[in-house]
């Protein structure tokens, strides 16, 4: 028995993360994390006699309602059911995952007093969870996307990837950061539910990100151009590329004004680059910061 | 022989806020100095090698509960190391995890994940679980719906299907129905068998006996006594009185023959619980030889727990019978009429000794405990007829 088992070493120093050893030790107990993920979804919809589809008639729902909002009002945007929901779902999974994982540590404080397993999990299953959600409200966007004739978009599709890979990073690393934060200081949750809704606003989701672009452009306030502070909130050029990718059209109507802003490609696959290295040292950031909080989390609680 | 866990002068202090300051305003306003210190564990050195059992045992708050789960890594130590090796499972409490919407499978994986089982060894093991939990037409119902009874069997169940080269066990023998525990007991005895390491925290102090192989008490967070599992529990049994004899001797003897059991026979032929004041009560020897012993003298003494006096004692030659040369088995029964003492406890030290020599053969000093209710109060020694028999097994 044991022979070539490695031997664990526990001290009273919190061990250093190595980021590529834990990724393992998470990844080993995957298993946890589908079960969590599993169990959030069964119990969200447990006793619901339509379950899952909830969830999809959300956007179905919007989709009804906007696409007859802009029949009745002739709105000038075409499409704009397309334009809000590729925003709207990357932000509900970003405000989603934030404000479930705020609370993932302390709402599972019975596991996490009872049972050794790393404590990653607990915020990665609020993201798994908010991740279902939007996998299956994406395909319903697909969906309405090929059947109304708005169509996809090839190079402009490209985007999509990059857009949700520095999504899914931002996303996870603020998660850890706030459900780690939140064991110490309950606040958080409350704070961060008025964030959220700052936040929501401060990204181009409902209006145009064009309409901002030309406000702003050109106009400096101490010497700080506003147009690249817009663009600091990391949201935003996320969302922008979620936009790009699936709406795609940045004018669609020649002569009136354009919708999403003025940018090429290249420059929004530069600027979403420069956010997806700045959100990796984030992770790096937090996660160490989560790592060495987690050791103290079944005492805190 | 390999050292599965190694404990090293292991300390915990836990912070005790008389208010927990959880919010930011409550901790700017708060000052550091209303949190106490509290050293649940101090200094705490033991060992266990692989394929051992060893049994903690101490009073609640001593840090039993505390030392496992830095063990399994749940808390950091203070100051300390633990070592650790081989695939490590814990089950400091049944079912942890186990949420009440899902059904009573889908706990199943759940529980099962958490202890270290993939999915694919959960479907293999998945059968022989609901088997032994006994909850074959149950388990599409939900949790919820289950009783705290069905709960424990489930969670053990789980628990023991998983295949872990250490296992830490936090009380959960002390919960279902005899033939449930029984059942567990003998799922961990084959544990053993495997030549799996074992800790077992436990209040059952026959328990100890009955399975460990080594013991470790634990009194206000310091390792009050490490070592054979008998010694450790009779110490443990000296401090429940709140009679700790610093000049502890163990079990000793040359053991050509050995005191096998010791039981306690009340007026109902049971020997369980309490014994009435004034009641009969027979305290029958089983002694077995391991060679043939000519000369041997059976012993017993009564002692007050409160004082540590001896309040009754007797002995075979003193009887007037001397057992002939034998080789086997023989019980001795000692049997008081009456006992007249005073309510409270009393510890009873057993003997084996040479007749002819000075010789000690066994001698189990204040191993065995039984209490008494309801008495006038005797103080002096009194004169108490004890008849003595022994007969051939």
């Amino acid at each position: 028995m044991g022979t070539g088992a490695e031997t664990v070493v526990r001290t009273s120093e919190p061990p250093r993360l190595r980021v590529a050893r834990r990724a393992r030790e998470v990844y080993g107990r995957r298993e946890i994390l589908l079960n969590l993920v599993r169990k959030e979804l069964k119990v969200k919809y447990t006793a619901s006699v339509l379950g899952a589809v909830w969830s999809l008639l959300n956007p179905v729902v919007f989709l009804a309602v906007f696409s007859f909002v802009v029949k009745i009002t002739h709105n000038s945007m075409p499409d704009f059911p397309v334009y809000l929901l590729s925003g709207l779902l990357a932000w509900n999974l970003f405000s989603t995952s934030l404000s479930t994982g705020a609370r993932s540590v302390i709402d599972n404080s019975n596991l996490v007093k009872k049972v050794a397993f790393p404590h990653e999990i607990l915020p990665l299953s609020s993201v798994g969870v908010a991740l279902v959600d939007f996998v299956l409200q994406s395909s319903v966007l697909l969906v309405f996307i090929l059947v109304s004739g708005h169509g996809l978009h090839v190079p402009e599709l490209a985007l999509y990837p990059l857009a949700f890979i520095t999504l899914a990073v931002f996303t996870i690393a603020m998660t850890y950061w706030l459900s780690a934060l939140n064991v110490r200081y309950r606040d958080i949750q409350h704070l961060l539910n008025l964030g959220l809704l700052v936040w929501f606003w401060f990204t181009p989701i409902v209006y145009q990100g064009h309409l901002v672009q030309s406000a702003l452009q050109g106009r400096t306030v101490l010497g700080l151009r506003l147009w690249d502070l817009f663009l600091v909130n990391p949201l935003t050029p996320i969302v922008l590329g979620f936009q790009r990718a699936l709406y795609a059209n940045v004018q669609p109507v020649p002569g009136s004004p354009a919708v999403l802003p003025t940018v090429s490609l290249a420059w929004l696959a530069g600027v979403m680059a420069i956010v997806l290295v700045a959100s990796l040292a984030f992770l790096l950031y937090t996660w160490r910061k989560f790592f060495d909080m987690s050791g103290d989390f079944a005492e805190e609680l | 022989m390999n050292v599965a866990i190694e404990v090293e002068d292991v300390s915990k202090k836990f912070r005790l806020f008389r208010e927990r300051p959880t919010s930011l305003k409550q901790r700017l306003l708060t000052s550091r100095s209303r949190a106490e210190d509290f050293w649940a564990l101090h200094d705490v050195s033991f060992d266990v090698r692989e394929g051992g059992t060893l049994g903690l045992i101490g009073h609640n708050g001593s840090g039993k509960t505390t030392i496992l789960k830095i063990i399994a890594g749940i808390l950091r130590p203070t100051s300390g190391t633990v070592r650790q090796r081989g695939r490590l499972a814990a089950l400091l409490e049944l079912g942890a995890g186990f949420h009440p919407e899902l059904t009573g499978r889908e706990n199943v994986y759940l529980n099962a994940s958490f202890l270290g089982l993939s999915r694919k060894e959960t479907d293999s093991a998945y059968e022989a679980i609901v088997e032994f939990a006994e909850l074959e037409e149950f388990m599409d119902n939900q949790v919820k719906f289950y009783s705290s009874g069905m709960l424990v069997r489930l969670g053990f169940a789980v628990a023991v299907h998983v295949d872990p080269e250490v296992l830490l066990i936090d009380e959960v023998l002390a919960v279902g129905d005899e033939a449930f525990q029984a059942k567990c007991l003998e799922r961990i005895r084959r544990f053993q068998q495997d030549g799996r390491t074992i800790v077992l925290v436990t209040h059952a102090l026959d328990t100890v006996r009955a399975i460990c192989d080594r013991a470790v008490m634990l009194h206000h967070g310091q390792v009050h006594a490490f070592g054979a599992p008998d010694d450790v529990v009779r110490e443990m049994r000296y401090v429940l009185l709140g009679q700790v004899d610093e000049s502890f001797v163990p079990e000793e003897g040359t053991r050509e023959v050995e005191i096998e059991a010791v039981d306690f026979v009340y007026a109902d032929g049971s020997g369980n619980g309490p014994l009435l004041r004034d009641d009969p009560l027979a305290i029958q020897v089983d002694v077995r030889t391991k060679e043939p012993v000519a000369d041997l003298d059976v012993d017993f003494a009564i002692l007050d727990g409160a004082t540590n006096h001896v309040v009754l004692d007797a002995r075979t030659s003193r009887s007037g019978i001397d057992i002939a040369r034998f080789d086997g088995k023989k019980r001795v029964s000692f049997r008081v009429s009456s006992f007249p003492y005073d309510a409270g406890k009393y510890w009873v030290t057993v003997g084996l000794t040479s007749r002819d020599s000075g010789r000690l053969y066994h001698v189990q000093t204040q191993r065995y405990l039984f209490e008494v209710v309801d008495a006038p109060r005797i103080q002096e020694r009194v004169d108490v007829p004890v008849e003595v028999e022994v007969e051939d097994l």
